[in-house]
């Protein structure tokens, strides 16, 4: 069985955005790019299925302009056997990556499809659930835990849902989306990055897949969140409770 | 293709609920007529549910008809029905889908059923709270439509310009729909507050409809629901609470963590934590406060030990008041905090539960 990824290259979890003056985004040049940590965690699980001998190929995909290829790299390093990378300029909404990955299960036909579960820059949390919905496969979202039965051709996952845990079980092929607690992404290391750099990239185009990339959506502007007035800091116990008590009145 | 789902619902119920009413053009999609898809539990409509319908208040031409789909089987689901036939003067009518296949919430059968009601219906608004359930459920239905959702809404400037915040909170997107489908929204169940207690007046019931389920064709097999696991407890829920106590990685310990536990009872709150509080066993997953995690809004959040990392901030911003322990002064949650305590939470949280006065 042949396990797909979809990765997506983003600014790092740690970087403190800036908005640019002219309220059309965020500021994204020279800045600090890297994998989004939903997908390292989804890559690290198909790895560790094909480790565990019931999946034969990782297949790492992204779509976005040409530096994209930079973090399917970082993938391959991490382990996945090669990439596809579809290249596409301007704003790519989930609706539109979910109808190119489409394209590419039906080329490649994966028995599994693994995605973060939101990608840490545009918040959405859809793509899986949309990708699932046009494919006509069963979702497995929020997952923290993943066990593959190959004979029965059924992949058991407990997903983050806001009361607890909740385990549903999927007939193949499904699409799964990682949450944090799934696994600790493996880092990768100086020889695998050497190798990583002679593991094929496959490139297409939107045409070529026949997605037409048109959006339903536009972005009036981007801005600041309202800034929190400045606090105080207190010197006791007895201050905070007087503070919360006669100035907040909260308690 | 359009025009025949408007002329289909016109044959339905609202041409004639507002049979002179020049908004129903069937040129046009915008019948300002809105779906809200409700979870319910215990026979009665979940708070998040109830937001979504505070939200569909701020619609401007959509406030005028609001559905509300009901799915699942049993008496709780009937009982959930008649709640949401008064739980909000809005509702003009409650549908009500009522199978075995909607016991349990999986996104398989309900995307579909969702899909298949608004073909009938042709709302121009399907709205769920965003939560776990709607955040996994909308995306499908809107692949099925076609059409792109907008996720976690905290503001609604017209009926089709909506606020959602991105790079966890760190900025404000204003986003304009503009396809000709329905607008599929998931809202951030704090930015719009449910309404206080129903008043239960009879003049104000909504009709209560079956949906007809015979051309339900949800290939079933897929997907199935095994179990689920919940963590019982007294306290209020995460998500609604007035007051908030997280503890972060600084408490150590699980055994530690007993005293935010003891504190949040003191002051009847919820206990949140950080992701690192999670991560390393001290409490459930539930509990994560954050991007990633749950997004809360109390009037009092007391943050302790907690370093207040971007993601952590994302999901307690908008509380009202924000109270940091912590023993390092150069702590980030200091920014936002506003009465900060530098001292070590070991000392203040037993001095706190030691002063503070009984709760009412």
């Amino acid at each position: 069985m042949k396990i797909m990824v979809a990765i997506k290259r983003v600014v790092d979890y740690a970087v403190k955005i800036r908005v640019k003056p002219d309220k059309t985004g965020v500021v994204t040049q020279n800045v600090k790019m890297s994998m989004n940590p939903f997908c390292e965690i989804a890559l690290e699980e198909a790895l560790r299925i094909r480790e565990s001998g019931l999946a034969s190929e990782v297949v790492a995909v992204s779509m976005g302009p040409a530096q994209s290829v930079d973090t399917l790299r970082t993938g391959l390093a991490m382990g996945a056997d090669r990439g596809i990378h579809v290249e596409a300029n301007g704003s790519l909404y989930p609706l539109s990556v979910a109808k190119i990955l489409k394209k590419l299960v039906e080329i490649e036909k994966p028995g599994l499809l693994i995605l973060g579960k939101q990608a840490i820059d545009d918040d959405c949390n859809q793509t899986g659930q949309m990708t699932a919905g046009l494919l006509n496969w069963p979702q497995g979202t929020f997952a923290s835990k993943v066990v593959l039965d190959k004979e029965k051709q059924v992949v058991t996952v407990d997903r983050e849902v806001d009361d607890g845990i909740e385990t549903v079980s999927l007939n193949l092929p499904a699409v799964i989306t990682t949450d944090l607690r799934l696994n600790q992404p493996r880092y990768a290391t100086l020889p695998n990055i050497m190798k990583a750099k002679s593991k094929p990239i496959k490139k297409y185009t939107p045409e070529e897949l026949n997605v037409e990339i048109k959006s339903d959506l536009e972005i009036v502007q981007v801005t600041e969140p309202p800034k929190r007035k400045a606090g105080v800091v207190l010197s006791s116990v007895d201050e905070l409770i007087d503070k919360l008590k006669h100035e907040a009145r909260v308690i | 293709m359009a025009s025949r789902t408007i002329l289909e619902a016109m044959k339905n119920k609202r041409s004639f609920l507002f049979p002179s009413s020049p908004r129903f053009s069937i040129f046009s999609t915008r019948l300002g007529s809105t779906l809200v898809v409700a979870e319910h539990d215990g026979g009665a409509i979940r708070a998040p549910s109830l937001s979504a319908l505070t939200a569909t208040t701020c619609l401007p031409d959509s406030g005028s008809s609001v559905s509300l789909l009901l799915a699942g089987s049993g008496p709780s689901l009937h009982q959930a029905a008649s709640h949401a036939a008064s739980c909000h003067p809005s509702i003009s009518q409650v549908l009500v889908a009522d199978s075995d296949t909607f016991k349990s919430p999986l996104a398989e059968p309900w995307a579909k059923l969702v899909h298949m009601v608004q073909q009938r219906g042709g709302y121009s608004h399907i709205i769920a709270a965003s939560s776990s359930f709607g955040k996994n459920v909308m995306p499908r239905a809107a692949a099925l439509l076609d059409v792109s959702p907008v996720t976690d809404v905290t503001g609604i400037s017209d009926s089709h310009t909506f606020v959602r915040p991105i790079y966890a909170g760190n900025a404000l997107c204003t986003v304009r729909y503009t396809g000709a489908g329905p607008c599929i929204l998931t809202i951030r169940a704090t930015s719009f507050p449910a309404p206080q207690k129903s008043v239960d007046s009879k003049s104000n019931e909504a009709s209560i409809s079956q949906v007809d389920l015979s051309t339900f064709d949800e290939d079933l097999g897929k997907s199935r629901y095994i179990s689920q696991t919940t963590q019982e407890d007294e306290r209020p829920d995460l998500g609604n609470a007035r007051i908030v106590v997280s503890g972060g990685r600084a408490l150590k310990n699980a055994e530690n963590f007993k005293l935010i536990e003891n504190l949040a009872e003191k002051l009847g709150a919820a206990v949140g934590a950080t992701r690192a509080a999670v991560d390393a066993g001290f409490v459930p997953n539930e509990l994560q406060v954050g991007q990633t995690g749950k997004i809360v809004a109390p009037e009092l959040y007391m943050a302790f030990g907690v370093s207040g990392a971007i993601q952590h901030i994302a999901g307690m911003r908008d509380s009202k008041v924000i109270v940091a322990v912590n023993n390092d002064a150069d702590a980030p949650i200091f920014q936002v905090a506003d009465y900060g305590l530098v001292g070590d939470l070991f000392e203040v949280i037993p001095e706190l539960l030691e002063k503070l006065p009984e709760k009412k």
